[in-house]
């Protein structure tokens, strides 16, 4: 159903198919409009072809629909927090920057809300200070890149190395253990089945989606990752929207920041390690161009999904954490190739070879 | 126009203010106050001929930058223990983030001339020349857990038995089992950081001690000695195996994700080893009411020896329980296993 939207949007910038015959020329995988949707289609078979080997591996838990419905919750809860990241990360990506500090972000918004201070204003207190926290952090962020004139790279590795240091100054280096039940219970709790946390990654997912595709944000955002000069001279406040991308982020890791506190029931300076590394690289597999001006949120929470089913199987298969990681890289490397050799370039490299001559002409 | 200017600066001033408010009220909420766990300090014991007051001496002394309570556990009770001496005076430098930064500081450590340099290196083989050139100059260096692989380089190595570690908790874990006569058990390991030599040790004495029971380990995870990662690997490892008899977790810091996430799946039909010896680890044993049946011990009350051990080879002196003069160049401290029945005495030494 999703997926079906995200051709709608693609569809007024390049050939609606559907709609014109004279134009239907294009076949569907030529059309550079459809290429999110091609790419996405993509993951979806690494998924399945994920869940055959589990089968092909372990046939004796596969075989049980429960066994295999719950572990899709477990899959889809490990994929909850960063997701929610991912969805920061998207935005920034796509305005031509990159946050390196999310990771660091997350622990100090943790760290922060799970003070024994903060836990004293109940689960109320322990939200509004992740979130504000996040955001806070998001904000000198922005103001550092987007009036401080600092590169991104630079003043998020120097958020990432800051914002460590204040979380393992202010718990003292110690794990600190949220004694409040309504928060540990957000990791407990499910809906219809289906574990909240996954519910709060699907709402944020949504919203991101909308600000995206249906909103002035969501196209400025589009435009200065493009061209921000040009995004200038158009009239967009440039400095002022870049700061809102990285407070969104920044937003984003204050919600998982409370995510991953329930799931642990406790918070540190260590935790979420390298969650930047993976909601850069789950962005970029969903198809985000690094370079900016172009991805999809739909495509950044495949990419999720595929590192969180990736290791989940490597748990199943008993496989030690290293080959892991080197699956993992390959992955990416695999991913980004992809990115620069598309399709349509593809099918002419073949027609010009006269490979498949023959087609065209029928 | 008179109108928007009012307006603007109302919503200024509202936002200012919430800016304030919000930063203040955030501010408020850093403090952490609560009663400080008791250092693991040994305490003047007048029967101890060694307590008595002899020259005075400067201890250097040097460890990580803790990320992780345990290191933070062994800088306190380092701090405590020289403080609980008259005659020492403590001399602490920062080792910053890793073997390089250590080294620096420790080079204008040697420069002061303290009487002896007790040191948690970041990596044992990295400071092993700092080692050397200390006890060139005449400092005795006094090894904390990391060893040096010179023997040259130390005068006095005080470790914990990772190896043994491992083997305490199979025995713990094989023991129970042949106990309820299980036929052939499915045992899981979550386990630390696997880049590190000491997760190895461990896992490879847990492997032994499980092998002399005929036991051996279904499904092993590696963590990262943090409660989200072992929340995550204790989550997958619980859906590689729907039926459990027996887990050891090596680390009670990541034991509390564990614990997590066995809760959320509301599994209980087999029980867990933890391991190090948290007090938050102690008291869940001694309430026994999670799947956290007993932990095996990596106490950080090693550096409390150290610092005791350190003041004793600066005054020249030898551990009044043995024969010797001096004290012994070795000292590796036994894995115990804590139990419900056990616990009470073992809280004070928890982290």
């Amino acid at each position: 159903m999703s997926v079906s939207s995200e051709e709608k949007v693609e569809a007024p910038g390049g050939h609606p198919p559907h709609t014109a015959p004279a134009v239907a020329k294009t076949s569907w995988w030529k059309d550079e409009a459809q290429e999110p949707m091609r790419r996405n289609l993509g993951l979806v078979g690494v998924l399945l072809a994920l869940f055959a080997i589990g089968a092909f591996i372990r046939p004796d838990l596969y075989s049980n629909p429960d066994w295999v419905i719950n572990n899709i919750m477990v899959i889809l809860t490990q994929a909850a927090a960063i997701g929610v990241v991912t969805v920061g990360m998207t935005f920034v990506i796509i305005g031509g920057g990159i946050d390196l500090s999310v990771g660091a972000l997350i622990a100090l918004s943790g760290v922060w809300a799970t003070t024994l201070a903060t836990q004293s204003f109940g689960p109320v207190g322990m939200i509004f200070t992740a979130v504000a926290v996040g955001v806070g952090a998001g904000l000198v962020n922005g103001v550092l890149i987007a009036y401080g004139k600092l590169v991104p790279f630079i003043a998020t590795l120097a958020m990432l190395v800051a914002a460590r240091g204040l979380a393992a100054q202010i718990s003292g280096k110690q794990t600190q253990i949220s004694a409040d039940q309504f928060i540990n219970s957000l990791a407990t709790t499910r809906i219809v089945g289906i574990p909240l946390l996954v519910i709060i990654l699907l709402a944020v997912a949504g919203l991101g989606w909308v600000l995206l595709n249906r909103t002035t944000f969501g196209r400025r955002t589009v435009a200065i990752g493009g061209n921000a000069e040009a995004a200038r001279l158009a009239g967009i406040n440039v400095r002022g929207h870049t700061m809102l991308l990285y407070a969104l982020s920044g937003l984003c890791c204050g919600i998982a920041a409370i995510m991953l506190t329930s799931l642990a029931t406790s918070s540190q300076a260590a935790a979420a390690e390298l969650y930047e590394l993976d909601a850069i690289a789950a962005a970029i597999i969903g198809g985000t161009l690094l370079s900016g001006g172009r991805g999809t949120i739909i495509g950044s929470l495949f990419g999720v999904i595929v590192f969180s089913a990736i290791t989940n199987l490597f748990a199943i298969a008993n496989l030690p954490t290293e080959v892991q990681n080197m699956v993992k890289g390959a992955i990416i490397v695999v991913a980004v190739l992809l990115q620069q050799v598309r399709f349509s370039s593809v099918t002419q490299f073949a027609r010009r070879h006269g490979l498949t001559r023959a087609k065209p002409q029928t | 126009m008179t109108n928007s200017i009012p307006d603007t600066s109302r919503r200024r001033l509202l936002f200012g203010g919430t800016a304030i408010a919000a930063g203040a009220l955030l501010t408020a909420c850093t403090s952490n106050e609560q009663t400080p766990t008791p250092a693991q300090t040994k305490g003047e014991d007048t029967s101890n001929p060694n307590a008595a007051a002899g020259k005075a001496v400067t201890i250097g002394f040097s460890a990580p930058a803790a990320d992780h309570g345990w290191i933070a556990a062994i800088t306190n009770n380092a701090k405590a223990q020289a403080g609980a001496y008259k005659d020492v005076t403590f001399k602490q430098v920062e080792a910053g983030k890793d073997a390089a930064a250590q080294r620096a500081a420790l080079d204008t450590l040697i420069a002061e001339k303290p009487d002896v340099i007790v040191l948690l290196p970041h990596d044992g083989k990295e400071l092993n020349a700092f080692g050397l050139k200390a006890m060139e100059a005449g400092i005795p260096v006094v090894n904390l857990d990391r060893a040096f692989p010179d023997a040259l380089a130390y005068r006095l190595q005080i470790k914990g038995d990772n190896y043994g570690m491992g083997v305490a908790a199979g025995h713990y874990i094989g023991k129970a089992l042949k106990a309820k006569n299980v036929a052939s058990p499915v045992i899981g390991e979550i386990a630390g950081m696997d880049e590190l030599e000491l997760t190895q040790e461990r896992s490879a004495g847990f492997k032994a001690a499980l092998a002399t029971y005929g036991f051996t380990v279904a499904n092993r995870r590696a963590a990262r000695f943090t409660a989200d990662s072992g929340q995550k690997e204790a989550q997958n490892l619980l859906q590689a195996l729907p039926k459990i008899d027996a887990i050891w977790n090596h680390d009670d810091d990541q034991g509390i994700g564990v614990l997590a996430a066995i809760t959320a799946a509301n599994r209980s039909e087999f029980f867990m080893v933890g391991g190090a010896g948290s007090k938050k680890a102690i008291e869940d044993i001694a309430a026994d009411k999670t799947v956290l049946k007993a932990t095996v011990t990596y106490s950080p009350s090693m550096a409390s020896s150290a610092i005791s051990l350190a003041r004793l080879i600066a005054q020249g002196r030898g551990m009044s329980d043995l024969v010797e003069l001096q004290v012994p160049k070795e000292v590796i401290l036994a894995s115990e296993t804590i139990t419900k029945e056990n616990a009470s005495t073992y809280l004070k030494l928890g982290f």
